[in-house]
């Protein structure tokens, strides 16, 4: 009866979508603000990654936004799970397959590795803080999987978010002073498509590396930690 | 036939959109209930990727001389959905987290059991 009644109702919302998406031509050019976005980003902002100059110069406002959002999560769910006790001393975990073990002990380095590079060079090539962030997490999920006995520092994993934060922040009050908008580019915007270029936005986009990679981490840390 | 062409990617984010509403309408348990919704994000980043897409277009990266800007496609959904993929990740994260209070608290998943759930 439940499922009849989910039926009808997603049919009749099926239905207002499709009336709705008939006007909505695929394949188009439809927003024009990205036009101007893909004309002008290079020449305003020095990143030749499009995306990278929306996410951290046009729209860095919303990207704050969306990393409080983040930090949110990452605190309710520490509030959550931070009253259950550590797990007790005789409890028995199965220990990883030998496979499983030596891939953490070669790929960790390496994941971390690629990690940096790709938050690094998130003015230049498709990638960024988010991306390089979720890899440098995954690296410290199979340390949690395959490297016994090893854990991340919880003090550490903190200020390292806290840090991340704050630059963001900070970078954003100076071009507050300096120029006249929240984060103004002030440093100097250099050739496109090298390494030193397009001005504050590779500090940003590594701010955000560190402040996601730390935080998920640490979600990481919560959930395998203090529920075994 | 023209019309699937034309709309197969629409019909797609979609239909996942709507395999997850199912599952959180329909279902019981409390975990399938968090991965429909975690589907239906899915879903809506897909559809607005879709959106953004104009054909023929290359991802809008400056990377090598002799990219045109006419034949790229647009950047702003896409800088939308790259954050929107890891906040996601996190709320998922804490739903699962507030499942397992709840199963420590009343001892059960199924959502008909638990006492104070009205729906």
């Amino acid at each position: 009866m439940r499922k009849l009644i989910s039926l009808i109702l997603l049919v009749i919302i099926a239905g207002g979508i499709v009336l709705s998406l008939k006007e909505i031509p695929f394949g188009i050019s439809k927003i024009k603000i990205g036009d101007y976005y893909i004309k002008k980003g290079i020449e305003e902002t020095g990143a030749t990654n499009i995306v990278t100059s929306v996410v951290v110069s046009y729209r860095g406002f919303d990207t704050l936004g969306e990393i409080t959002i983040l930090f949110t999560a990452a605190i309710g769910l520490s509030a959550v799970l931070g009253t259950y006790r550590k797990r007790k001393a005789g409890e028995k975990v199965e220990p990883p397959s030998f496979i499983v073990k030596t891939g953490c002990r070669f790929l960790f380095p390496i994941l971390l590795l690629v990690g940096a590079y790709i938050f690094i060079h998130g003015h230049l090539t498709p990638g960024g803080g988010f991306q390089g962030g979720a890899i440098i997490a995954s690296a410290f999920l199979l340390m949690y999987l395959g490297c016994e006995g090893k854990r991340i520092n919880e003090n550490t994993s903190i200020v390292v978010e806290v840090l991340g934060a704050l630059t963001f922040i900070v970078l954003g009050i100076i071009g507050l002073t300096i120029g006249k908008d929240f984060l103004f580019n002030f440093l100097p915007k250099g050739e496109p498509n090298t390494l030193l270029s397009a001005g504050i936005i590779p500090v940003i986009y590594i701010a955000i590396g560190f402040k996601v990679g730390s935080e998920l981490a640490g979600i990481i840390d919560h959930l395998i930690e203090k529920n075994q | 036939m023209n019309f699937l062409s034309e709309y197969i990617y629409y019909i797609g984010a979609f239909s996942l959109i709507f395999i997850g509403l199912f599952i959180v309408l329909a279902k019981k348990n409390l975990i399938k209930v968090i991965i429909g919704l975690s589907i239906v994000d899915t879903g809506i980043n897909l559809f607005l990727i879709t959106l953004g897409y104009i054909r023929g277009g290359t991802a809008p990266v400056f990377s090598k001389p002799g990219l045109k800007a006419e034949n790229m496609v647009d950047p702003v959904p896409q800088a939308l959905v790259l954050t929107a993929i890891v906040i996601g990740v996190a709320v998922l994260a804490l739903a699962l987290t507030l499942a397992i209070k709840l199963y420590k608290h009343y001892g059960t998943l199924n959502l008909r059991k638990i006492k104070e759930q009205k729906w």
